[in-house]
């Protein structure tokens, strides 16, 4: 295969690679050996290769090193921190957690009680040294007078806070303005139909105590 | 923790064993060793980075950049690659990243715009011809000649200074520099023979403007 100077330029960085095959390679080898400018042409080009390829030509500026190294330290640094302080706010928040839900079990087993009916409606407003009256056969508790006390006869008083600890409801129809009942409400709606049927409603999902 | 995969049958790989465990060792939680891990190639990730961005200042930025995301997915290195490799494409992958994102102003060489500097001119004709003889790499000692070369490399247009410093300087093969610069394999070997013939062709011409007068040549034959 003979070669003109033209392709042999165009291969050079190739054979310089050892990316061409072995009869192209002989043939470059034997144009090299006869051309004076296609030698210097190689030459030079491995001249550029070796000298860019040494290490020495890779700098850095003054200081680069330590500040890489700096800058890692730091990231390991804030790893660690945000590690440290994750677990940090863990504790006390997690403590924080179990004291309020404990506190709020406490409380709410302490002034309320285990409420007798599943169907009693939120009575957190209800003042708890206000005179209520509880009877007989009944898990309501009322405001004294009230036209639905059953049991008349066997009525106790004693302060709502006390009824709710003995797990007494309140009375929705007395007791109506304390009580979270929406207007659609299950015990409101019972209360405008039939005030009777609401209090029977109350014992019928009673739970017992 | 992520399980590791080295593979131990990588003799070429720089620092052999020695690299090995310190790879382990920061995949196992050691993370103050990852220095000791990178620092044979800092000076390649930010020359890497210069290559691409041509800011000293965001150069730095971006080398530290993708060393720190180097150390944060250094549990996903496997090592059917290099790890220099998978280093140097990080950085190259970051700094393409920080100038697509137009955070630098890439200042092109002269080259950029003269006619003729398609992929498809593949045939650049050499314009120098003199006798050479091999610069002794003791050249590089100086910080002059050092400079020189870095210039005469800046001047060239990006596609071939970026194809040139993966290939020659970061020593990637040809394979991987097309792929860390997202281009095919034969556009990397036709950009590295026109880069090898410019920079030939312009360290002759400073041989002519005596940018290595002061070295030990004989008298009369350049270094080409």
């Amino acid at each position: 295969m003979v070669m003109n100077c033209e392709q042999i330029w165009r291969e050079i960085s190739n054979y310089i690679e050892g990316d061409v095959d072995a009869a192209l390679r002989v043939a470059m080898d034997e144009h090299f050996h006869g051309c004076k400018k296609c030698a210097s042409v190689l030459a030079g080009t491995q001249n550029v290769v070796k000298l860019y390829g040494d290490e020495r030509m890779l700098e850095v500026p003054a200081g680069f090193s330590r500040r890489l190294e700096k800058r890692l330290a730091q990231n390991a640094t804030k790893k660690a921190s945000r590690w440290s302080s994750w677990e940090a706010w863990l504790v006390p928040v997690a403590a924080m957690a179990l004291l309020v839900g404990g506190l709020k079990i406490t409380n709410r087993y302490a002034f309320h009680g285990p409420p007798k009916s599943i169907l009693a409606p939120p009575a957190n407003d209800i003042p708890p040294e206000l005179q209520v009256v509880v009877s007989n056969g009944s898990k309501v508790f009322h405001v004294p007078g009230c036209a639905f006390i059953h049991d008349k006869n066997s009525e106790r008083t004693m302060t709502a806070k006390e009824a709710m600890q003995d797990g007494y409801v309140p009375c929705p129809r007395c007791l109506r303005q304390y009580l979270k009942i929406s207007l659609n409400g299950h015990a409101g709606e019972m209360v405008a139909d039939d005030d009777e049927e609401k209090e029977e409603g109350l014992e019928l999902g009673s739970v017992t105590p | 923790m992520a399980e590791t995969n080295i593979v131990l049958n990588n003799p070429e790989q720089a620092g052999g064993t020695r690299e090995q465990e310190l790879i382990l060792s920061v995949q196992r939680g050691q993370s103050e060793l990852f220095y000791e891990l990178v620092r044979p190639y800092e000076k390649r990730v930010y020359a890497a980075a210069l290559a691409i961005l041509r800011n000293e200042q965001d150069a730095e930025d971006v080398a530290q950049e993708a060393t720190l995301k180097a150390f944060a997915n250094i549990r996903q290195f496997r090592a059917e690659a290099r790890f220099s490799t998978w280093l140097i494409q990080i950085t190259v992958n970051e700094a393409l990243m920080r100038r697509r994102r137009g955070r630098t102003v890439i200042m092109e060489g002269i080259d950029d715009h003269r006619p003729g500097q398609g992929d498809s001119d593949s045939n650049y004709t050499p314009r120098d011809f003199a006798d050479w003889r091999e610069i002794p790499s003791e050249a590089l000692e100086r910080k002059e000649v050092r400079q020189r070369l870095a210039q005469a490399l800046a001047t060239l247009d990006r596609k071939y200074r970026e194809v040139f410093m993966l290939r020659d300087m970061e020593h990637l093969n040809i394979q991987e520099t097309a792929e860390a610069l997202g281009i095919s394999v034969a556009s990397v070997k036709t950009r590295l023979l026109r880069a090898r013939l410019m920079l030939r062709d312009l360290l002759a011409a400073g041989w002519e403007q005596g940018w290595f007068s002061r070295l030990p040549f004989e008298k009369g034959n350049k270094p080409w």
